[in-house]
């Protein structure tokens, strides 16, 4: 799937070969049952990851019965919609969507422009209080998330922004990591490109947008990609933000499916389509920048 | 360059963070300096704290440490059953991502990039998600125990399974009982017997889901320090005819040192943070085996309306968690790794950390052992 291409060629990594280097062809016979071995060990263990997703795929369109009584079958003994069906009449799943759907974009975009920005000030600019700033930043960094759900709470409520968007996605929309990369980044480029442009007499601001950020695609991509997937999965916020049923998100909505009815529930079905349906789209976002999230020496070096 | 210009960069680099500065100022500093006050008051969920509450100094921190009582023994359990989660995830993880990075490293390993997403792909899926599955493969005819059957065993009905694992030992070998010496009052309100129990079965499910969702973003750090330390070494310690294992050990592992402590601490961050798994799992049932902190902070303000105790919980927790960072830190400044590793490992190491904290996030929630 990946098209991870190494530039150094060197076949060797004893014990494990599978094309054994000439010099050692005497060991082939051990080094091939060694390889085996491990692509069995690998494959058992790939297995394990994957299949609790082919099971909730298969599962979602299984009766609840069938879902209950062969939890294993990657097959559904009856092809059943009755779960999609409830999902997009009975369930707002797509009300949760549009919610959802709504506070990843304003928070990505939001994340990725403002981000850049204060990084950008702190890698370049120079002004008074700079480095408190970004002291400050690091130290926010070190907040821990979870602790910040009752404070979100007091605030928003003190605001009067609890249960409204302004409240869900507002917080998001700044990150102390995301400015911490984008700065790191900036500094990695060389000065001499801006300073051009500053003196052919284009502004702080035209230099940023223009010249600057352009050259920041590998760092902007990586942002992106933890934005969206960062405020897609998000769930405690959300929690905490609002109560209101008409501003769930496909995270808190799901939850009140879940969580519902531990055990007693026979709607597995339901709850499993919930749970694919709604990881659709970070599995696309994966896909699609698949080579740049796996092939993570180019990442290093660039980025 | 021209003052003009040097006093423009002032002004810009100040428009420039102003969004940030506000954001963060507004949303997370002032937020947190608010529930500082919470935590010394006695707000009850009426009306704004600021006005209708009272500085009543650090009761709400006794009643949760010291004080005998329902509260203190909440917390001692959820401080417990948090506790076993982190040593056993922790450890687990890092060295399940690590053997994975370095599988999934081997040049003539084919199929490599399809390892590496299968590996990896839980990661990217939401808590929610991924724990709903979880509850339906852990059934009591699920997924997991319909395995268990081929194999013979009988599995438990995991999520409803509130005895602890040491606790099952014992029972196993005949203690069944605290035997006297263990029925002891221990710290925070709850018996030694109690202190020992181990996870409980049902914790254990979120134990394994925890190394699941967590294992693809490690190995893809180890995995770029692996690359960062590149071929030359790995051929250099073959030509001294080192075996795989002990190139391993006595080469690889040593430079990959700074990586290493970086995933410790996201873990350990990460795991004293378990709050989505608990939300959807029963809130800390059965018999509050699963109760954590983070989930009894939320629960003790949200539900009981105790918020200033809630608070309190919290501002107990964020204390664990530093301190751990800091222990980290400490430990972190004697290492001894080669220069070029070193070198690497700092440039790479940093904006990693960043990464993949923001990544952890993602994955667990906000927690899950990272």
């Amino acid at each position: 799937m990946t098209t991870v291409i190494e530039a150094t060629g060197i076949p060797t990594e004893p014990g494990t070969g599978i094309h054994v280097p000439h010099r050692r062809k005497h060991l082939s016979a051990r080094l091939r049952t060694t390889a085996l071995l491990s692509y069995i060990l690998l494959a058992v263990l790939a297995l394990i990851y994957i299949y609790p997703f082919l099971i909730s795929i298969a599962g979602s369109f299984k009766t609840d019965a069938d879902a209950t009584q062969h939890p294993l079958s990657l097959i559904p003994e009856i092809w059943s919609y009755a779960a999609y069906q409830r999902l997009f009449t009975t369930v707002p799943l797509l009300m949760w969507t549009a919610n959802s759907t709504i506070v990843t974009v304003i928070v990505t975009l939001g994340r990725v422009f403002f981000d850049s920005l204060a990084g950008y000030a702190l890698s370049r600019l120079r002004f008074a209080g700079r480095n408190i700033v970004f002291a400050g930043i690091i130290a926010v960094m070190a907040v821990p998330n979870v602790v910040l759900l009752i404070p979100r709470f007091l605030i928003l409520k003190e605001l009067g922004l609890y249960n409204s968007y302004a409240g869900m996605i507002i917080p998001l929309v700044v990150d102390a990591a995301g400015i911490f990369i984008m700065k790191q980044f900036f500094e990695s480029i060389p000065v001499s490109v801006e300073e051009a442009a500053r003196i052919d007499g284009a502004g702080v601001f035209r230099t940023f947008w223009t010249v600057v950020l352009p050259m920041a695609r590998p760092a902007l991509i990586t942002l992106f990609i933890l934005s969206f997937q960062g405020s897609w999965n998000e769930f405690a916020h959300f929690v905490v933000s609002r109560n209101d049923p008409n501003l769930n998100t496909l995270t808190t909505g799901v939850a009140s499916l879940t969580s519902g009815q531990l055990g007693s529930g026979n709607q597995y079905p339901l709850q499993l389509g919930a749970a694919v349906l709604m990881s659709i789209p970070v599995a696309v976002i994966f896909f699609i920048f698949q080579r740049r999230i796996m092939n993570t020496s180019d990442g290093g070096d660039k980025g | 360059m021209a003052k003009g210009i040097r006093g423009a960069e002032g002004r810009y680099g100040w428009a420039f963070t102003a969004p940030a500065i506000i954001i963060i100022g507004v949303f997370l500093v002032l937020p947190i300096l608010l529930a500082l006050y919470v935590s010394f008051s006695n707000w009850h969920g009426l009306g704004s704290p600021i006005g209708n509450s009272s500085f009543i100094g650090t009761t709400n921190y006794e009643k949760v440490l010291v004080d005998p009582g329902l509260a203190q023994k909440d917390f001692g359990t959820s401080i417990r059953n948090n506790f076993y989660y982190v040593i056993i995830v922790v450890p687990l993880q890092t060295a399940l991502s690590l053997f994975l990075a370095v599988q999934v490293n081997r040049r003539i390993l084919r199929g490599r990039g399809f390892f590496r997403t299968a590996f990896y792909f839980p990661s990217v899926t939401s808590s929610v998600a991924i724990t709903t599955i979880f509850i339906f493969l852990f059934t009591a005819s699920g997924a997991v125990n319909a395995l268990l059957g081929w194999l013979g065993i009988n599995g438990p009905n995991w999520f409803a399974d509130p005895s602890g694992v040491i606790h099952n030992l014992l029972a196993g070998v005949g203690v069944s009982k605290a035997p006297a010496p263990l029925t002891a009052p221990g710290p925070l309100g709850l018996q030694w017997w109690d202190w020992i129990s181990g996870p409980s079965v049902a914790m254990c499910v979120l134990i394994v889901l925890a190394i699941f969702t967590t294992s693809g973003t490690f190995m893809l750090l180890f995995l770029a320090a692996l690359q960062n330390i590149g071929s030359e070494i790995d051929e250099a310690a073959e030509m001294d005819g080192a075996g795989a294992l002990r190139k391993f050990f006595s080469v690889t592992l040593p430079m990959l040192k700074p990586t290493l402590f970086t995933v410790l601490t996201l873990g350990l961050i990460g795991t004293w943070q378990v709050f989505d798994q608990i939300y959807l799992t029963g809130k800390g049932e059965p018999g509050k085996t699963l109760l954590t902190p983070a989930f009894l902070a939320y629960d003790t303000s949200f539900t009981n309306l105790n918020w200033g105790q809630g608070a309190a919980i919290s501002f107990i927790l964020f204390l664990i968690i530093v301190a751990l960072t800091l222990l980290q830190r400490l430990i972190l400044r004697d290492r001894d790794v080669g220069r070029r590793a070193e070198r690497n490992a700092k440039r790479a190491d940093a904006r990693l950390h960043a990464e993949a904290a923001m990544a952890a996030r993602t994955s667990t929630g906000t927690g899950a052992g990272s």
